[in-house]
């Protein structure tokens, strides 16, 4: 086991894994890593991301996909990309966690799905998808998720306005008599 | 008069014994959204218990409502869901927007919440609060029996004219819609007039 094994009933206030970013760093090129607070952060190329999350599954038993989320960096003081998406990794094992992050650029916003990985990414991909309008390569069912079906732009980017472009007052009027 | 009225018969007109009837025997329709909700629930529950005022028969099918009580943001994925169901009331019908956010939208000014219902179907009653105590919600019912007794009753009869809302004017003009934002969502019948396409941001 990659991580030193930890009683269940201890807290585990501690969740970083340096052993595993050794790991990563032994066998993929490019992976940055970074500590803050006993949480482990590492930044992984996109061309490697699937090869990275399939080994962090099955070589280091991160067996749980806790959330992926988005967050965009538009007008980001210092920032070099524009999206960045962030996976939350735990192994219940060892109880050590992971955030995987991909950054991503316009017009390129395709990753692929890690739904074959972990069934638990099906919805949370959607979300991603329905909110900032990445597409999730070999997804089986990436539809909107939260917006009805209908709606066209992707509401949790930057440049989208907060109060919508129209889309809550496109709806029929109906009148008192005309039923 | 030639006729002679025995002591307990008593001559009204057939539109005030109708609306009489029907003001003290409003039936809810709780579409309940929110946080109002819970105290749209409480105004049924014994402390405020509006059976006193004849309209303690909560019904979840809006076939067997005439009063629809709007307690809530509604998003405007609801929106559909609610315009059929008041189409399915039967006539003759009422509405309360009861809260902030049921009748402006509240603090919820984003893309997903519907600026205040009235923009969409027609509303009797505004009760005011965020939300508004039960108390309001009992005078908001009051008040609409005593409008009931003013109305026209049982005379078949077209519809008041529906002037546009102030706060509708008042919009400004939207700019194209994707055509895939156009069109009657979610199947609305055709009865509905087309309205919303140039509505405003």
């Amino acid at each position: 086991m990659a991580c030193d094994a930890q009683s269940p009933t201890q807290p585990a206030t501690d969740t970083s894994c340096p052993q595993v970013v050794a790991a990563l760093g032994a066998r993929f090129d490019d992976i940055q890593a970074s500590e803050f607070r006993g949480q482990t952060r590492v930044v992984v190329p996109r061309d490697s991301f699937l090869a990275v999350m399939r080994f962090l599954r099955d070589e280091q038993q991160f067996d749980m996909l806790v959330d992926i989320t988005c967050v965009d960096y538009l007008h980001y003081r210092g920032a070099e990309h524009r999206f960045g998406l962030v996976y939350l990794l735990l192994g219940t094992r060892h109880g050590k966690r992971l955030t995987v992050r991909v950054y991503l650029d316009e017009p390129d916003l395709v990753v692929p799905s890690v739904v074959s990985l972990w069934r638990a990414a099906d919805w949370l991909e959607r979300e991603v998808w329905d909110m900032f309008g990445i597409r999730f390569e070999g997804h089986p069912n990436l539809r909107r998720i939260l917006l009805p079906e209908e709606f066209t732009a992707h509401p949790l980017r930057k440049d989208y306005p907060l109060q919508g472009r129209g889309e809550r007052h496109n709806f029929p009027v109906l009148r008192r008599g005309a039923s | 008069m030639a006729v002679e009225l025995p002591d307990n018969v008593l001559v009204t007109r057939l539109d005030a014994l109708a609306n009489w009837c029907r003001k003290n025997s409003l039936w809810p329709m709780p579409f309940a959204t929110a946080c109002c909700g819970i105290e749209l629930m409480a105004t049924g529950a014994s402390r405020h218990d509006i059976a006193r005022f004849g309209a303690e028969v909560f019904r979840f099918s809006p076939r067997q409502c005439d009063l629809m009580i709007v307690a809530g943001r509604v998003v405007m994925k609801m929106l559909p869901v609610l315009q059929r169901i008041w189409q399915q009331m039967h006539e003759p019908k009422w509405c309360i927007s009861m809260g902030a956010c049921a009748s402006t939208g509240g603090v919820f000014d984003t893309y997903a919440v519907v600026q205040g219902i009235d923009r969409f179907i027609p509303v009797d009653m505004y009760v005011p609060g965020c939300p508004p105590r039960p108390e309001q919600l009992i005078q908001a019912i009051i008040d609409l029996q005593e409008q009931i007794q003013r109305g026209k009753g049982i005379v078949s009869q077209p519809g008041p004219v529906d002037t546009p809302k102030r706060a509708l004017l008042e919009l400004p003009v939207l700019p194209v819609l994707p055509a895939a934002m156009g069109g009657l969502p979610h199947g609305a019948p055709a009865v509905v007039q087309q309205g919303g396409q140039s509505r405003g941001v």
